[in-house]
């Protein structure tokens, strides 16, 4: 993407000769960010093609769908992501729309739940879970408290990684949300469609949900790709998603881990480009006209008003 | 699903909602005082589980920590006493190294990644491609996030042993090594330059154009704008970038443990050697210390980012 930035640079129409430094400027910072940027992509695709004595060659791709773990470990993860962005947005669409429309002095309180989650360090927040799933054999074990301890662990769906990911996904989901709905007059949505007719439920799911698309959209794409990048929780309290699993195989097939490494990377920009193109009709921003009004100077002065 | 909101007015709510969509403050409600209550009530109730949710999830780990940092371990022979030995533990010997080791590194790549993203962030805002500028955006955005086990194998790939760069420049022989200080720093800049971008593009966006060419009008030079006016207005938004940044490097652990494993000390990486019983069974409380020190420096860091953070607002509006 940054590699962009030097034919921008050199494709500008000539302006006074003091603003010319800057294009120069930026030309260098685009190279370099390029080159940093997209390098490391580009060597680890070369890295899984090109093996040694065998020249450029697919087989690590190929490997990956039969390999041990892989459908399972992959399976787990998306049933995770899917649960995860489901009670994220269970939680957190009806406390935001009701922050917003009739307790707005609650809002202090949400915004500080939903960023407490930063203070704690992912490891450190597993070192409290794994502390606290101790009590279930330490100081539960005859009571009914034991069997929901163990069931939370079950390895098939663990929900102790359920509601980890969740809290974790909770700053970021709260941050995109928050700004969604701030750019709605949800007051006014709210009363044109009650006033017209339409119970609660079917005023949040037809009236408030289609408005707030584009927020709920990156809000689902950053959980997704939380839970699929995320390792630190699950490899220490032992579990096996994809994430671990990639590093699992490292250790025995480094260029097979590259190769599955490379292929979350596109599947991650891919679901990316398919959310740009599905939310651009809706979460249309106002444009910034203070940037594009340097150009024609008259303007500015109106622009300051 | 229907984007329009209200479709079909039904005919007779057709002069009301007029009223309430003309004038919503104003105008009265004409349900009453009863039905307004009910909404603040239900506004609770749609909170409600948003708050035990973090009541439970957040509440009990952190409970746990707070106390059993503070315990001998459940399996001592003397019985569960109140202790701070395993305090103590946490701020000594290869604990205070991989401690100090955390601090360093993420001092060092939050100052890089602030002295780096700034240029980078400030050619793709002073662009006039909108195009280029979302897509940067939006590629910040993903990379930012990118930290983790991909990441770390793509580096490997590339700058590692057997890496593709390695081999070609033969850095090896230079005695480059990515499994050290040095390679975590290049690493871990990958995710925090795009952060650093994330976080200050607003402000970028904050400063007025009319503001340089005030500069400009009464003579100052480029470099006299930036140090006179620019900076200073972006200095808020630099330090808050700067704390956001060593707070995200200071609680990575994927990266670092997917790289080098355990051949840099890092605090992260000595919680799960702790929890895990890799360096000695018995440790998982001295764990629970450790996770206090580290919540303890996230939550300054977070006291001094949120003011700072207040306080650069003020110039995006």
């Amino acid at each position: 993407m940054a590699a962009l930035t030097s034919p921008t640079a050199a494709g500008r129409p000539p302006k006074p000769a003091g603003r010319r430094r800057p294009r120069v400027w930026r030309g260098i910072v685009g190279i370099v960010a390029a080159v940093y940027f997209l390098g490391p992509m580009a060597f680890s695709v070369l890295f899984t093609v090109n093996v040694p004595g065998e020249g450029l060659t697919l087989s690590s791709y190929r490997g990956i769908f039969g390999a041990e773990g892989f459908g399972s470990s992959l399976r787990l993860t998306l049933e995770l992501a899917a649960a995860t962005i489901a009670v994220t947005m269970l939680l957190l669409v009806p406390a935001l729309i009701a922050v917003r429309l009739s307790a707005p002095r609650l809002r202090v309180l949400v915004e500080v739940l939903c960023s407490l989650p930063l203070v704690v360090p992912a490891v450190a927040l597993t070192a409290g879970i794994s502390s606290v799933l101790q009590w279930g054999p330490d100081d539960f074990a005859d009571t009914p408290l034991f069997e929901i301890f163990n069931s939370a662990q079950n390895p098939g769906f663990p929900v102790v990684l359920l509601l980890a990911y969740v809290l974790m996904a909770l700053p970021l989901a709260y941050r995109t949300l928050d700004a969604g709905l701030r750019a709605l007059d949800l007051t006014t949505l709210v009363e044109a469609a009650r006033n017209c007719g339409a119970n609660w439920p079917r005023t949040v799911v037809q009236v408030i949900l289609p408005n707030l698309r584009g927020a709920l959209l990156n809000t689902a794409f950053l959980t997704l790709a939380l839970v699929l990048g995320e390792y630190t929780v699950a490899s220490i309290l032992g579990y096996r998603p994809f994430a671990v699993w990639i590093v699992s195989i490292g250790g025995s097939d480094a260029q097979m881990s590259v190769s599955v490494s490379v292929l979350s990377l596109v599947l991650t920009w891919a679901l990316l480009v398919l959310l740009a193109t599905a939310g651009r009709g809706r979460s249309a921003r106002p444009a910034r006209r203070t940037r594009d009004s340097a150009a024609t100077a008259p303007h500015t002065v109106q622009e300051t008003s | 699903m229907t984007t329009a909101p209200a479709a079909t007015p039904s005919p007779a709510a057709g002069p009301s909602s007029q009223v309430a969509v003309g004038g919503t403050a104003a105008a009265p409600d004409p349900r009453g005082g009863a039905s307004r209550r009910r909404p603040r009530a239900a506004g609770w109730l749609a909170v409600l589980p948003l708050i035990v949710f973090v009541l439970v999830v957040f509440g009990l780990p952190a409970f746990a920590i707070l106390t059993n940092a503070f315990k001998t371990s459940a399996g001592d022979p003397g019985g569960q006493r109140w202790t701070t030995d395993n305090l103590s533990q946490s701020v000594h010997g290869a604990y205070l190294t991989a401690l100090w080791g955390s601090v360093k590194l993420s001092a060092l790549t939050a100052a890089l990644g602030v002295l780096l993203g700034l240029p980078l962030a400030h050619a793709v805002v002073t662009s006039r491609f909108r195009a280029l500028r979302e897509g940067v955006l939006a590629a910040s955005g993903v990379l930012a996030n990118f930290g983790g086990v991909p990441l770390a194998f793509a580096f490997v790939a590339t700058l590692g042993n057997s890496g593709e760069l390695t081999r070609l420049l033969n850095l090896g022989a230079h005695g480059w090594s990515l499994y050290s200080f040095t390679g975590l720093t290049l690493v871990y800049l990958y995710f925090l330059v795009p952060l650093m971008v994330l976080a200050i593009t607003p402000a970028l966006d904050g400063l007025r154009t009319q503001w340089r060419e005030a500069a400009q009008n009464n003579g100052a030079t480029t470099l006299q704008y930036w140090l006179h006016v620019a900076l200073p207005v972006l200095a808020p938004s630099l330090l808050g970038g700067f704390v956001l940044l060593f707070g995200s490097a200071f609680a990575a652990y994927a990266t670092a443990a997917a790289i080098v494993g355990s051949s840099v000390p890092l605090i992260t990486l000595q919680i799960a050697n702790a929890l895990s019983g890799n360096v000695l069974v018995g440790q998982g409380n001295v764990a629970l210390a450790l996770s206090l020190d580290m919540i303890v420096i996230a939550g300054v860091v977070m006291a001094l980012y949120i003011p700072l953070q207040r306080r650069s607002a003020r110039w995006l509006h």
